[in-house]
């Protein structure tokens, strides 16, 4: 109460100056604001995606989950909440905990999407562990996606550069795409009410930089990257001999999103 | 267990892990009564069409009755829909922009040629009575009736055999439309290749004769409450012929219902793992017990008896009601089990979620009444302008 009785006594007093100061302010906020968002300051992530010529459509890009270095700390949750103001109860992207015993039953879970962390072992576990791992799970942005497929008003859509994305201002909120994908990655935004998924960060890629979720990753479980660019990892990894799936290959959706070291239990 | 286990193969029971976006039930009862709705709409339509296409005379009392009780469904039948949509105003961007691969985006043409041919049926068929009452009405009712006879009071000899030809036309390709309405809401459903217990070729087979099913049904409960409400006498022959029809469908029905869980039990394949566990438990008690154990085979047994044995007529009359509300009830159910059980399986096939429908929520159960109740008022109004029976005045002609 006493600020705003000093505020209105210096609007009372000096009218002029005082709106002189609060536009000076919002021009000087509003530039710095820019300046920094503009991308200049990080260096390029993603390499060739800033040069003149570079052809965004030519562009090959897959992501790649290792889960024999996922964690479970939950980082690319938090980035990606934050990212995108996911609300609560609804999940762009989630970490699933898998536990085998030596019965050979297995035990998953993933608490509010693995968004705290995974800091305590389970206790329920009725025999020896025999085994146990962490698996990210996104959008798995399939070459032959089953949401574009069957939104009635083509809201969502593969881009030309491969990118499965929700057009918002035309989504009539049916929520067909969510019963249609098979890997539950969709939610219906209660906000917005229109479907709303993981977009492995267009807006960050089209500037050069990686997504929120694998640039936080403190143990590289999360890649991404462009197949056409031989010098990038993700090349390197696919044509190396290891062990790389994609989820529901029986789907036949064809997902851009591989898994090393997927095991035979996660679905 | 096997220590050799296929993908993904797991006990669910140990583990009942849900994908944390597969929590919520996104298609509710709003999408429970959208099938309902139309499938009552189809089957009404093809009593009617038994009369005028094939010629089943036993039906001629119900013939022009049941075109109005589909009408009415009919206008109800997007209501649910626009309900449910999150954005119902961008619902014309569906006809308007549809994206051609998308099975939902066929809804509104299907759903307008359906409409349309079923109004000019209509239309034509009640031409003479329409002529007849516009003669006698005068003010508010004079106009509406001469706005439905659309500028014609020609009853003449050649005339009535033109309105016959075309009426024949209407119904004929009414058949195959009523057919395509159905079938194609039940690819909706059998198109999703994600969800186990939808996506079967026999979908739409099974929602289609379900809705018959459905129809004949309705149109047996309203003909003989209405009947006994006004105190009019009931053409125990058409009753009789309704029954055997609703048999024959019901039979075809329930046996393909039955099939489409025997070819998965039998072919067994990880799907099956998940819908074992699904008919097993959440669904144990909505379809083992009530479709099919009270709902199934208790009206089968009625049926078939009502059917093959000539019982006296308050017997028929007494127990056709009773039968066709339980076919209702099962109709509903089933939908219920198809919408709303194939969403409780987690697709991580690991677990099940639970969903209980709320009364005053925006997709709730009271919601849900009024959209149900809404067609019995559109129906009664509809009465109002045109006559339900042939018997009535004003409706003998050619």
């Amino acid at each position: 109460m006493e600020d705003m009785k000093a505020i209105q006594n210096e609007i009372h007093n000096d009218r002029r100056g005082f709106l002189k100061k609060v536009l000076a302010g919002t021009i000087g906020g509003s530039l710095l604001m820019v300046y920094s968002a503009s991308g200049q300051e990080i260096a390029e992530q993603i390499p060739g995606m800033r040069e003149e010529d570079s052809v965004f459509t030519k562009k090959n890009f897959v992501f790649i989950v290792d889960i024999t270095r996922c964690i479970g700390c939950g980082s690319c949750c938090v980035a990606d909440k934050n990212e995108y103001n996911v609300p609560d109860g609804n999940y762009r992207t989630w970490v699933e905990r898998y536990i085998i015993d030596d019965h050979d039953e297995v035990f998953v879970d993933s608490p509010n999407g693995g968004l705290d962390g995974y800091t305590k072992a389970r206790t329920d576990i009725p025999h020896p562990v025999r085994d146990t791992f962490f698996v990210p799970k996104l959008c798995n942005m399939c070459e032959k996606p089953s949401c574009t497929q069957v939104c009635p008003v083509g809201a969502t859509y593969k881009s030309e550069d491969g990118f499965v994305l929700v057009d918002a201002k035309r989504c009539v909120g049916c929520g067909y795409c969510i019963q249609a994908c098979p890997y539950s990655v969709r939610f219906l935004h209660p906000v917005t009410r229109t479907a709303s998924k993981c977009t492995w960060c267009y807006h960050r890629v089209r500037k050069g930089l990686l997504p929120a979720c694998v640039s936080v990753c403190p143990v590289q479980a999360r890649k991404f990257g462009d197949l056409n660019d031989k010098t990038s990892e993700v090349y390197k990894i696919m044509r190396e001999p290891h062990i790389i799936s994609v989820l529901k290959p029986g789907m036949g959706n064809e997902p851009q999103l591989h898994y090393l070291g997927l095991r035979r239990e996660v679905v | 267990m096997s220590a050799v286990a296929a993908h993904g193969e797991t006990i669910a029971a140990v583990s009942n892990y849900i994908f944390p976006n597969d929590l919520h039930v996104h298609w509710s009862l709003m999408i429970v009564l959208y099938p309902y709705i139309t499938g009552l709409v189809a089957g009404a339509f093809i009593v009617s069409s038994l009369y005028h296409v094939f010629h089943i005379k036993a039906l001629k009392p119900v013939a022009q009755f049941s075109l109005l009780f589909a009408l009415a469904f009919l206008i109800c039948a997007t209501w649910p829909l626009l309900n449910h949509l999150g954005h119902p105003e961008r619902a014309m961007s569906m006809m308007l922009t549809p994206n051609p691969t998308s099975a939902m985006a066929g809804f509104g043409y299907i759903y307008s040629a359906y409409f349309i041919v079923l109004l000019l049926e209509i239309l034509f068929i009640f031409r003479p009575t329409i002529v007849h009452l516009g003669v006698k009405a005068n003010g508010l009712m004079k106009a509406i009736y001469s706005v439905l006879a659309i500028g014609s009071d020609n009853l003449s000899r050649k005339a009535l055999a033109l309105d016959h030809k075309i009426i024949a036309f209407l119904a004929a390709i009414g058949i195959p439309m009523a057919c395509v309405l159905h079938g194609y809401v039940g690819f909706i459903f059998g198109g999703i290749k994600a969800n186990p217990l939808w996506a079967t070729p026999l979908m739409p087979l099974i929602f289609l004769l379900s809705a018959c099913v459905s129809g004949i049904a309705g149109i047996i409960l309203t003909y003989i409450l209405l009947m006994k409400l006004s105190g009019k006498q009931i053409d125990v022959d058409c009753v009789q012929t309704l029954v055997k029809f609703l048999w024959g469908f019901f039979i075809l029905d329930f046996v393909f219902e039955m099939l489409e869980i025997f070819s998965h039990f039998y072919m067994a394949t990880h799907h099956w793992h998940t819908l074992e566990a699904l008919y097993s438990g959440p669904l144990f008690n909505t379809f083992w017990v009530a479709q099919v154990g009270i709902f199934s085979v208790i009206p089968f047994f009625i049926l078939m008896a009502l059917s093959l044995i000539r019982f006296k007529d308050g017997i028929l009359l007494f127990f056709a009601p009773i039968v066709s509300f339980m076919i209702l009830i099962q109709v509903l159910l089933m939908r219920w089990n198809v919408v709303v059980g194939g969403q409780l399986m987690s697709k991580s096939e690991r677990g099940a979620t639970t969903f209980h429908p709320m009364w005053l929520e925006k997709e709730g159960i009271l919601v849900a009444i009024i959209i149900m109740v809404a067609p019995v008022i559109i129906l009664w109004i509809i009465g109002k302008i045109l006559p339900f029976w042939q018997t009535d005045e004003g409706t003998r002609t050619a």
